[in-house]
Order: structure tokens, then C-alpha cells, then sequence
């Protein structure tokens, strides 16, 4: 039975009621007194030399206040990237600088290379377009292959294209090599995994402040992650010292991963602010998101899987390009490298794995982590070629991966890429999407669809991720350039109400009301007297932020922790007051109680007394009641999931219509139902979007055709289904105190593959031997893909 | 500049804008009504809609001289007399319809204006009416599933949760 409160009670959000009202504080709602407008000039161009740039007329329009140049940067550091890869030879990747304006070359379309500050954007945008640059167009790098074999290169002083050439596991290529060459049966399969934009609803928007009276700066800006943005601005980009730089993320409308970064914008305002003694502002209109914003994806691989007759896994061998665009994003070599790479043996206990991945700058945008972030990449890759393979050999695709499966009495299962699984159970996953799906009925309704003159096609798939990153021990020799832990600090305030600043942000996620169904849970107290702090530097203790479905599994960790300790003091507390030893004493629904009596004080009580600590025991018992823990993983947290779809695909036009999709997930534990089966929701949404309808597109000049939602097909609420969604028997995490796996990007990893498998399958009804489309499935692709079969 | 007036969630107001100034402007600069959110630029997404005179409209594309003499309503305007959602905005609380919260002034206001022209529609017809909103949240399951319990129907068959 589901429960009414607490942990595992569908609580209803209480942040929902600020932005049902228009209450809510995104950072373009929020004016400053003498607040001013930072307008960027951005190349029109994919790669050019920055011949000159002729800034006097602008200079002399109404309401300028200040211009920056790249020369203004020229002297302050990169904005680096958080991930350290060596080459398969033993050498680091190449780490072009990537400036806060560019300087000497652009190398993107929408590179920044100049901004006006103005009293109006108005004015702003008008000197903005009176700035005169010459830029020396060059040839565009957009093709990754030929900008590995092209000898012109994005950044000449690396004398390349490839930022790393990287194996994994290096040392398991020979015998994946050789078990392939000796497989029975081995299926091959060239795949693109399309270049997506993450596409917050929120464009990104930045504030700087600068107070000359403490030679402090504020920053409110659009971010997943304050501190990490604090960090970088302080210890590489401008130098300010972390205690002079407080960074706040307010109410954030969506990220999936694009607001994890740290972006030039972000340091300009700051720059701008300091010069011109008055807060700057940047809000990006839904252009300059589509050409700035960090996108993903965008792999091109080769996959081959070697099996036996039985379709007993063998080995699966792997070739990506992944494109890193002009820059290297902050997370954009971990990205296709130990996001994707270590989930390349699947659910499987596939004996050989190796992975080779080649990471290429081109003249487009920076490519990083977005929603699911390489694995939905392995897991594309994995679950497509598996599916070709079934169809080969002639085996069922329910049974080709039930008989690979590794078995619940295997865990802990160190898989073929390097992972140590703790926990999970496929079968039983597969068991209930087979309750879920009622295949015996398919075969009539592909009648009623062919009644109809249209396809109808099932398709299946499974998955696994490794979220909660990351455990820093790991991460560390795996080329990590920051620890991954979280911190929360729990503070009880003397009238027994609490603050729990939590290292997390949350943009959707709706920390504010189940991070309390925990914490009060804990403490036997009522949620509604709990608030989490969140977002601002100067109140939260040193966390990393939300992404990778970390959220609860590391700061929700964290919190518990430092509850424990406050039900430590607290119980040394309540012995005083009771006059107990504290080992004697039991905490139950709020209540301490001297054991064997009816002696008692409650938890209110005992917070009050912990502020008015007259008659205390000083010596033993410090006053005060707030206790700060950090907590880092013992290992990644491994949801799993088994999904099924049906589609119609109507062979005159090629348009496919998702009639029925159905999730089943391990998530472990679940703290909110109806919050966790929300986000796999909106993960199927972007999924399904990758599948049929997005798809990043730049021509060979390196122009964004898509660069509008005119242009770039954004799912609506008329191409998506009803789900069903089933996450009703998870294996909890056996490592966190919680037991949780984290649910964030389930949706989008598991359902693009689904959904190109059940279009395989519809056409392949129709006898048209066609064995892959490359995403998105558009009409014209599906149509062309029939014509050609 | 050019004097404009209107009604706004019931109260008058007059000021001096600049021809161009766009309504979604001029509501969250001039009367710092911030609930009203732009998201696009190209009136596709939908998280700027509020009424005029009763019809759903995108306020990025339409200038707030043309608005003058009109009755306006937002987000802002929407809770109940006491200060309590209304049944709109109760659903979508009620069904999760809302994740970070961004498009949900639009979606809401958009609910409210197919709502008022349709008060039963089918799952296909909510679908279609949002063709003008994006959320990149939700999926859109609980959106539909919220302007459908809205309408009084009866959403327990729609999923569990």
C-alpha cells in the first residue's frame, strides 16, 4: 500500500504553489536598482580570424557604458575541462584554451567575441551592431570524419582535430579483437547518435554585482551547480577568491545538463560589473541558446556484436566519433568516455568489451552532457545492434536478452567495461513489462493496424545506468579533476522548526518537498516545518550540484548523515534533561524516551533546550543543534529498466505514431511515486523527441539550420502518448543510506532505441528488409528507408 | 512614447511605453508582473500567454499599445478570491503537471482559454489545443491528465500516480 506521508508517500510539491501563482524568482525576473544590459556580438561566421574589431562609433552611442573585447581576456585563464583523458598511447588529450571572449580566431557560430554593457538592452543591441569586426572567413571543420583526416584545424596550436584517441579497456582489445574473429555469428551496425539541444524552457541568464566597499562579487545565474560555477570562475577563470564571490542559482526553469557549465557569459557580467560599478545583466533570447548552449550527443559508431548461434553474447566491440564541438565543455570529455564507454557491456554478462572512442573538435557549438549523458549513447548502441542480431539469428528479443542477462544471484557483478554492479534483477523487470504489454494481443492488433492500411511494430529494450556520480576515490584515477561528493548541513532552529541547506539544486526535481518527507521522517516531525535551502554559495555548504541522477542518492545521502548526527546530540540532549545515560535512551515519532519508563521529552523540547542552555552540561555538550555532513559514494548507482512500445507507421507517408509506451524501472527505494514516475515521464518525453523528431543540423559552413523552435522540432503535447510507468519492485542500492538509485534520466536513456526498434519491426512486417534508421525517425527517413528496401 | 491603459487582473493602470514595447515586456518590466515568462522569441512556446479580453494570447507578439483599453489577465490573477488556486491550478499541483515550473504560467492560462471554449475536451483535443506550449519537463502526460481532471472528468484510468 502506498503510504499517506513520509518517505514513499506522493506528496504533493509545495514549490508547485509559487509557480502555479507566478511567484517564482527565475534570475530574468529579478531587478536591481541601477541594473544595466550586457548584448553580446557573436560570429556569423563558423571559423574566421579576427582580423580587427572597431568598437569607436559604439563607443559614443547613448547609454554605453563599457565594451569588452577578447583583449580584455587575453590575460585571464581557460574555462577548463573537469576531466583529465589520456590517449590509448599514454598521452593526455589536447586542451585548447577556451577564452571568456574569443581572441585571435571564432570558431563557432555564435562565438562571442565582443559585448556592450548599456543602460538598455535597447541601446545595447543598437552599439552592439555598430561594432565593426573584420573576421577572415576560413573554411569550416563540421564533418568529424574529415576534420580527422583535413590538415586545417579549429585550433591551429594543437596541430589536430582529435582531442584524444581513447580505449577502454585498453588492455582487453587483443582479446576482443581475437574473440570476434572467432565468433560463429557477428553483427555489425553503423549508427548516428543525433546532435540534440537540451532546450530548457528557461533561457540561461546571468547577474553581476560587484560591491567595491568588500571588493566582493555576486553572481545569479541559471546553474545546476553553484559552487562548481564558484570554483571554476575562482581557481581558472578570473581568479576571485571563493570568499569573495558568492554564486546563487534561484529558481532555475529546467537544465538537463546545460546549466551544469560554467559559460563566458557568466564571468563577463562579472567582469563588467566590477568596471562599470553597477550590476550587469545577460538574459539569452531562444537564438543565442540554440548556438551557445552546450548540446549533445552526436556520436557516430560502429558496433559490432559477436555471438553464438544460441545468441549466447560473445563480445561487443565498439567505434565512436564523438563530437566535442569548438570547445571543451566543462564535462565534455567524461561524456563519451566513462559515461559511455563503462556501460558497453549493457545488462549482459558478455565476456569481451572494448570501446574506442575518438573525441573531435569541429567549428559547432561545445558538445557536453545532457540528460542520461553517454549512456543513452551505450545503450543505443547496445540495444539496436542486439535487436539486429536477434532478428539474424532468429531468435525472440525478449529471449536473446533474458538469456544474457546477469542473474540476481551474481551481484555484485563486475561487467566486461570495468563497473561493479551492486544490485538489480532484469528478469524480474522483463517479467513485468511482459504483464504490462499483453504481447499475446500484438499479433491482433498489428491486423487492426493493417486493417487500416498501416504498419504497426513492437519494440524492446533494456538498459542500465551508472548514476550518482560519482565516488571520488574512482573518478580520481579515472581522470577526475574534482571530487563528487555532497554535502548537506541540517539545522535545527530553537522554536523546532529546521533549515537544510543541501548541496543539490533543484530545478524541477522537487527537492523542497521530498528532501523534507525524509529529514521528517527521521525526526518524527512534520515536513511542513522543514525547509531546504538551496542555490546560493553563502548559505549551502560545499556541494556539487545536480546532474547525472544524483541528486537524492549523494546530497540526499549526505542529509541523512548529518540527521543521524543530529539525533546523536539530540539524544545526549534529551539523557540530560531526563537524567539518563544517552545510551539509555530510545528516539521513536519524535519522542525520547528513557527505556523501561514513561519518562519522555519531545523533539521540540529538546531544540529548545539545545538554545537555552541553562543547567547544561557544557563540558560534555556544546549548545546548538545543527550538524553538517559530507557524504561520498562508495560506488555509482545502477537503475536498470526494461521498456516496451508500439508504434504506427503509415507507409505512404512514413510518419510514425507512438500508440503505447511502457516504462518498468529500478530505481531502488523510492522516496515520492508520483515525483519519480513525473521524471521518467519527462525523460520518455525527450527520448522519444531524440528519436523521431530532434535533431541538431549544421550545413557545411557550419550554419545552425536549426536554431529556432520554427526549425528545431521540439516534441508537443499532440506527438506523445499516455505512459505506463512502473517502478513498483526496485532491488535497493545496497552502498547509500537510502537506498536509492536516482531516476533523472531513465527516460531518455532507455526509450530512442525502443522506439527505433519497434519501427524495425514495423516495416520489416511489410516485408521491407530494412535494419536501421538513423535518428530522428522523420517521415522523409522512414519513407526513404521503405522506398530503398 | 505613447500612453496606454488597461485593465489588469481587474485593476486599472495607465502608463507612457514606447511604441514597440511588447505586452510580455511591458507586463514584467512596467508592472513587474515577472509570472508571465518569454521563452522563445518566436511566439512558439507559449510560456507568455495570458488573456485579452478573454482570448489566449502569446504577449511576445503583440505590442502593448495594442492591448490599450483592454482587460488583461495573468497568472498573477488567477488564485481564487482567498488567495487559494484555483481548479486549474490545483490540478496541476494535484497531478504533478509541473516540473520546474518555467512554462506553467503559460500552460495554465492556455488551459483556462480551451477550458472556457471546450469545458469536457477528449485527451486529442487538450493535445492539439497545446500545439502553441512547450514544456521540455514533463512528457505532457500530467499537463493533459491535469486540464482533464480540471474539466471534472475522471482521470483515475490515466496511469497510476
Amino acid at each position: 500500500m502506498p503510504k499517506d506521508h513520509g518517505i514513499g508517500a506522493s506528496d504533493k510539491r509545495r514549490e508547485d504553489v509559487r509557480f502555479l501563482t507566478g511567484a517564482g524568482h527565475y534570475t530574468d525576473d529579478i531587478k536591481h536598482y541601477g541594473a544595466t544590459t550586457a548584448v553580446f556580438c557573436r560570429s556569423t561566421v563558423a571559423h574566421g580570424v579576427i582580423k580587427s574589431i572597431d568598437t569607436s562609433e559604439a563607443e559614443g552611442m547613448p547609454g554605453v557604458l563599457a565594451i569588452f573585447t577578447g583583449a580584455d581576456f587575453a590575460d585571464v585563464g581557460g574555462n577548463p575541462a573537469g576531466w583529465l583523458i589520456n590517449s590509448r598511447d599514454g598521452t593526455p588529450m589536447k586542451e585548447p584554451k577556451r577564452p571568456v571572449l574569443a581572441h585571435g580566431k571564432v570558431r563557432h557560430v555564435g562565438d562571442a567575441y565582443a559585448a556592450v554593457i548599456a543602460e538598455t538592452e535597447l541601446q545595447a543591441r543598437n552599439a552592439a551592431e555598430a561594432i565593426v569586426a573584420e573576421i577572415e572567413e576560413l573554411p569550416a571543420i563540421v564533418d568529424m570524419a574529415a576534420a580527422l583526416a583535413g590538415d586545417a584545424f579549429v585550433h591551429d596550436e594543437i596541430e589536430t582535430n582529435q582531442c584524444f584517441d581513447w580505449g577502454w579497456i585498453e588492455d582487453n582489445r587483443a582479446a576482443t579483437d581475437a574473440a570476434i574473429k572467432a565468433a560463429p555469428h557477428v553483427t555489425t551496425l553503423e549508427l548516428v547518435n543525433n546532435r540534440l539541444v537540451p532546450n530548457a524552457m528557461e533561457p540561461r541568464c546571468s547577474i553581476g554585482n560587484y560591491d567595491a566597499g568588500n571588493d566582493s562579487y555576486v553572481l545569479q545565474t541559471t546553474s545546476q551547480n553553484p559552487h562548481l560555477t564558484r570554483l571554476l570562475i575562482s581557481a581558472f577563470v578570473m581568479g576571485i577568491p571563493e570568499n569573495k564571490l558568492t554564486v546563487i542559482a534561484p529558481d532555475v526553469g529546467g537544465g538537463f545538463g546545460s546549466k551544469i557549465y560554467h559559460y563566458g557569459e557568466e564571468a563577463l557580467v562579472l567582469a563588467a560589473a566590477r568596471k562599470i560599478g553597477r550590476p550587469v545583466k545577460w538574459t539569452a533570447d531562444r537564438t543565442e541558446a540554440f548556438l551557445t548552449d552546450a548540446h549533445g550527443r552526436d556520436h557516430v559508431t560502429k558496433i559490432e556484436l559477436a555471438c553464438e548461434k544460441d545468441g549466447t553474447f560473445i563480445a561487443f566491440r565498439t567505434e565512436t566519433m564523438a563530437n566535442v564541438g569548438a570547445y571543451l565543455s566543462n564535462f565534455s570529455t567524461a561524456t563519451p568516455t566513462f559515461l559511455h564507454g563503462t556501460l558497453m557491456a549493457g545488462n549482459y554478462t558478455v565476456p569481451n568489451v572494448y570501446v574506442n572512442v575518438k573525441a573531435v573538435f569541429t567549428n559547432t557549438a561545445p558538445v557536453d552532457a545532457y540528460r542520461g549523458a553517454g549512456r543513452p549513447e551505450a545503450t543505443y548502441s547496445i540495444e539496436r545492434v542486439i535487436d539486429k542480431a536477434a532478428r539474424e539469428l532468429g531468435i525472440d528479443p525478449i529471449e536473446i536478452r533474458r538469456k544474457n542477462f546477469v542473474k540476481p544471484d551474481q551481484y555484485p557483478f563486475t561487467s566486461a567495461a570495468g563497473l561493479e554492479y551492486d544490485s538489480g534483477n532484469y528478469d524480474a523487470l522483463m517479467d513485468t513489462l511482459e504483464k504490462h504489454i499483453d504481447r499475446k494481443g500484438f499479433e491482433a492488433r498489428r491486423k487492426e493496424s493493417e486493417a487500416k492500411g498501416m504498419l504497426r511494430g513492437l519494440g524492446l529494450n533494456a538498459y542500465i545506468e551508472a548514476c550518482g556520480i560519482a565516488p571520488s576515490n574512482l573518478v580520481g584515477v579515472l581522470g577526475s579533476r574534482v571530487g563528487l561528493y555532497d554535502a548537506a548541513t541540517v539545522r535545527v532552529n530553537a522554536t523546532g522548526n529546521l533549515s537544510v541547506m543541501v548541496g543539490a539544486h533543484s530545478h524541477g526535481q522537487g527537492h523542497e518537498t521530498v528532501f523534507p518527507q525524509i529529514v521528517g521522517e527521521m525526526l518524527g516531525i512534520d515536513p511542513q516545518s522543514i525547509d531546504i535551502v538551496h542555490g546560493d554559495t553563502s548559505k549551502i555548504p560545499f556541494g556539487m550540484g545536480t546532474y547525472g541522477s544524483r541528486s537524492l542518492a549523494v546530497c540526499g545521502s549526505a542529509m541523512v548523515r548529518a540527521t543521524e548526527k543530529i539525533i546523536a546530540k539530540a539524544k545526549k540532549i534529551a539523557a540530560h534533561m531526563l537524567e539518563a545515560s544517552a545510551d539509555d535512551v530510545d528516539f521513536k515519532d519524535g519522542q525520547f524516551t528513557v527505556k523501561g519508563t514513561d519518562k519522555s521529552v519531545s523533539f521540540g523540547e529538546v531544540a529548545l533546550k539545545a538554545y537555552i542552555p541553562h543547567n547544561f552540561p557544557l563540558e560534555d555538550i556544546e549548545p546548538g543543534l545543527e550538524e553538517t555532513a559530507f557524504y561520498d559514494p562508495a560506488n555509482f548507482t545502477y537503475p536498470s529498466g526494461a521498456y516496451a512500445c508500439e508504434v504506427e507507421v503509415d507507409p505512404d507517408t512514413g510518419k510514425v505514431r507512438v500508440d503505447r509506451f511502457v516504462a518498468v524501472d529500478d530505481f531502488g527505494n523510492i522516496m515520492n511515486p508520483m515525483i519519480v514516475t513525473g521524471q521518467v515521464h519527462g525523460g520518455l518525453g525527450q527520448g522519444i523527441g531524440q528519436a523521431l523528431l530532434e535533431g541538431a543540423r549544421y550545413d557545411d559552413d557550419g550554419q545552425l539550420l536549426s536554431a529556432s523552435y520554427m526549425d528545431y522540432t521540439m516534441p508537443r503535447a499532440d506527438d506523445l502518448p499516455f505512459y505506463t510507468v512502473d517502478h513498483a519492485n526496485g532491488t535497493p542500492c545496497t552502498h547509500n543510506p537510502l537506498g536509492v538509485k536516482g531516476c533523472g534520466e531513465a527516460g531518455a536513456i532507455g526509450s530512442p532505441p525502443t522506439i527505433v526498434n519497434a519501427v524495425v519491426d514495423a516495416l520489416q512486417s511489410a516485408g521491407k528488409n530494412v535494419t536501421h534508421i538513423d535518428m530522428p525517425l522523420t517521415p522523409l527517413r522512414v519513407w526513404d528507408a521503405m522506398q530503398n528496401a | 512614447m505613447a500612453s496606454v491603459t488597461m485593465k489588469v487582473n481587474g485593476k486599472s493602470v495607465s502608463k507612457d511605453v514606447e511604441g514597440r514595447t511588447l505586452l510580455v515586456d511591458f507586463l514584467r518590466n512596467d508592472l513587474r508582473l515577472t509570472g508571465t515568462h518569454v521563452g522563445c522569441d518566436t511566439s512558439q512556446c507559449g510560456a507568455c500567454v495570458v488573456h485579452v479580453n478573454g482570448q489566449a494570447v502569446k504577449a511576445c507578439a503583440i505590442f502593448a499599445v495594442e492591448v490599450d483599453g483592454a482587460e488583461v489577465a495573468t497568472i498573477e490573477g488567477q488564485a481564487n478570491a482567498d488567495g487559494s488556486l484555483n481548479v486549474i491550478q490545483q490540478a496541476f499541483q494535484d497531478h504533478h503537471g509541473l516540473q520546474c515550473g518555467f512554462c506553467t504560467p503559460g500552460m495554465v492560462m492556455s488551459a483556462a482559454a480551451l477550458l472556457k471554449e471546450n469545458p469536457k475536451p477528449s485527451e486529442a483535443e487538450v493535445r492539439s489545443y497545446l500545439e502553441g506550449n512547450i514544456c521540455r519537463c514533463t512528457g505532457y502526460h500530467n499537463i493533459v491528465k491535469a486540464i482533464m481532471a480540471a474539466s471534472g472528468q475522471d482521470v483515475a484510468a490515466i496511469a497510476a500516480e
